[in-house]
């Protein structure tokens, strides 16, 4: 972005050459022109609801009516509250679960489709179709996936002897759990594949060859080759990844709407329930919040890590 | 590369893997296509073999396009990401360059700020969101989404935007500027053209976020002329404890091949956007 003093005194030096310069030509003037109606927008539509969201959870707002200010109340309700500690455990697992089941999935899927093979573009945009295609609309073909009668997942597992009974995947807590996880594996899975395997493409077949003939084993070729290399990729996927699973929103309003009994909510789903559902603008306001200082912390990092870059 | 080189090996350590993958990751696509055909008397029977069609129909389709505003649903998510997409990527050029490219006072300020809000999910805003759009009396027209969407895409068009004019070379404008080109001139006629991959890895992302997008469309339109596929097809063919399956099936895959037609297309842009940027989930 730093440009030199010699290349603004060159603009500066042509500018005077050709009369006709306006002031628009001055690049700080310029760059603000440019930036206004961005920069503007942006402010009034994330900057200032941010802000009055945070005014609004200060107040016992409800829906049609104006509320007044109570302080810190909606947030001490919260934490007194059993279901708030339930919902910020749920969104722990899920966040936690997922991310490491689609880091070392994705990253096996990278190494799979890095040998050599024919039809590789074809399997590789194949593989990328789940985090495409609208979730709402994939995560209803597994809403039926888990269905209680006509669960596939069950036929087959009955039909092969291996249960005689049907699993109830949604309406069991511990499962529900579960299958909110799958699905977001499913879907976030190929995008670590995809991204990861072109910081693999990056290395040179080469060094795992020099590496072979010194006698490094496949294990220390993969720590001190691949994984060194595909580091930035993999934290900067990462970071994305638990931002985006933590706040949660589409997948498990649709598959479970946070149930059975709170089971699956997550700070977001609770939040849209309290706030939306209940009308309780105040407390779902405080809600959405109490992910701030988890998320705060990571787009922090994250924000200074890009920059870096 | 170094390792066992028979077939043995090779089913191993690629077909099986690979075969796995592409199970995992298409049957559910392979499911919503043969459940839409399926008549209901195979739907709701504990007795067929599910993995088949034994005897297809067109059924569900005919009552997706008869019974519901399936259409008018389509129209409204096409028209909602065609604008939204325009509308980002120009804003997003018009951030992305002078941050990329200039330098000014407050541009450090102006770059975090665009990566911070790129950063912040919509769970965070919705409520505080939903009180603004009532207040700006948009319930129900799709100006609200409009209006919504482009938060979270205007941070990843100019973010991913600025790769590429920072990879132009510097000189390029320079000589357009010293034969008389204006600033604006040169941006659009010498940096731009040659930011085209960035532009369209930039619109098809917008394009396919704008289509995913479902917390704002629920919260804003309630009422069926003005929803788009995905909250159309939620709220109208599930009724209560009535799920009409058949239905959702056809709507989801309908819904989902415009995107996969584009995403088709442009897999390589798309996939460079992916890596550029890493992106929204």
């Amino acid at each position: 972005m730093a440009v030199g003093p010699a290349s603004v005194a060159r603009a500066s030096l042509a500018g005077r050459a050709t009369s006709r310069r306006s002031l628009l030509e001055r690049e700080s003037v310029f760059s603000w022109v440019m930036l206004a109606p961005g920069v503007l927008f942006l402010l009034a539509f994330v900057a200032y609801p941010f802000v009055y969201g945070i005014f609004i959870s200060l107040q016992d707002r409800r829906v049609a009516s104006p509320g007044s200010f109570v302080g810190l109340a909606n947030f001490v309700a919260q934490a007194q509250d059993a279901v708030f500690w339930q919902v910020t455990r749920n969104t722990f697992i899920y966040t936690i679960v997922a991310t490491f089941l689609k880091m070392t999935g994705g990253l096996a899927m990278a190494l799979v489709i890095n040998q050599q093979f024919r039809g590789k573009n074809l399997a590789r945009a194949l593989l990328l179709l789940p985090f495409i295609v609208p979730t709402v609309l994939s995560t209803v073909a597994w809403m039926w996936i888990f269905d209680p009668t006509f669960s596939v997942i069950n036929w087959t597992l009955r039909h092969t002897g291996l249960v005689t009974e049907n699993f109830s995947w949604l309406g069991n807590a511990t499962l529900a759990l579960v299958s909110i996880i799958i699905v977001n594996t499913w879907r976030g899975l190929p995008f670590y594949g995809i991204t990861l395997l072109a910081g693999l493409q990056t290395i040179s077949p080469d060094l795992y060859e020099a590496a072979a003939i010194d006698g490094a084993s496949v294990t220390q070729r993969f720590w001190h080759i691949t994984m060194p290399v595909i580091k930035p990729v993999l934290i900067i996927v990462t970071m994305f990844s638990v931002i985006f699973t933590f706040s949660d929103f589409q997948l498990p309003y649709i598959l479970t709407h946070g149930g059975p009994a709170n089971a699956t909510h997550l700070f977001a789903t609770y939040a849209f329930d309290i706030g939306m559902s209940a009308g309780q603008l105040g407390m779902g306001a405080a809600v959405a919040l109490a992910m701030l200082p988890a998320l705060g912390l990571l787009i922090v990092a994250l924000t200074l890590y890009l920059r870096r870059e | 590369m170094v390792g066992g080189k028979g077939l043995g090996a090779r089913t191993l350590r690629l077909y099986l893997p690979l075969g796995f993958f592409l199970v995992a990751m298409l049957f559910p696509f392979y499911w919503m296509a043969i459940t839409s055909i399926k008549p209901n008397r195979e739907l709701y029977s504990q007795k067929i073999m599910p993995l088949v069609v034994h005897q297809p129909t067109l059924t569900h389709y005919i009552e997706l396009f008869d019974g519901t505003n399936f259409l008018t649903w389509t129209y409204n998510t096409m028209l909602v990401a065609v604008v939204t997409t325009v509308v980002s990527l120009v804003l997003g050029v018009m951030l992305g360059y002078p941050l990329a490219r200039m330098n000014f006072p407050g541009a450090a300020i102006v770059a975090i700020g665009v990566a911070a809000t790129y950063l912040v999910p919509q769970p965070l805003l919705f409520i505080p969101m939903a009180d603004i759009i009532n207040r700006l009396d948009l319930g129900n027209t799709l100006s609200a989404v409009m209006l919504t969407y482009p938060t979270l895409l205007i941070p990843f068009c100019a973010w991913l935007l600025m790769g590429y004019f920072k990879s132009v070379p510097r000189e390029l404008e320079e000589a357009a500027r010293i034969d008389g080109a204006t600033r604006f001139q040169a941006m659009l006629r010498v940096v731009l053209p040659l930011c085209t991959p960035g532009l369209l890895s930039a619109g098809i992302f917008a394009f396919t976020l704008a289509q995913n997008e479902f917390l704002y469309a629920l919260i804003f339109l309630t009422k069926s002329e003005v929803r788009t596929v995905p909250v159309g097809a939620i709220t109208e063919l599930i009724r209560g404890d009535v799920f009409y399956w058949g239905q959702l099936m056809a709507a989801a895959l309908l819904g989902s091949i415009p995107v996969a037609i584009i995403y088709s297309f442009f897999v390589d842009y798309y996939v460079a956007g992916l890596t550029a940027g890493s992106v929204k989930n």
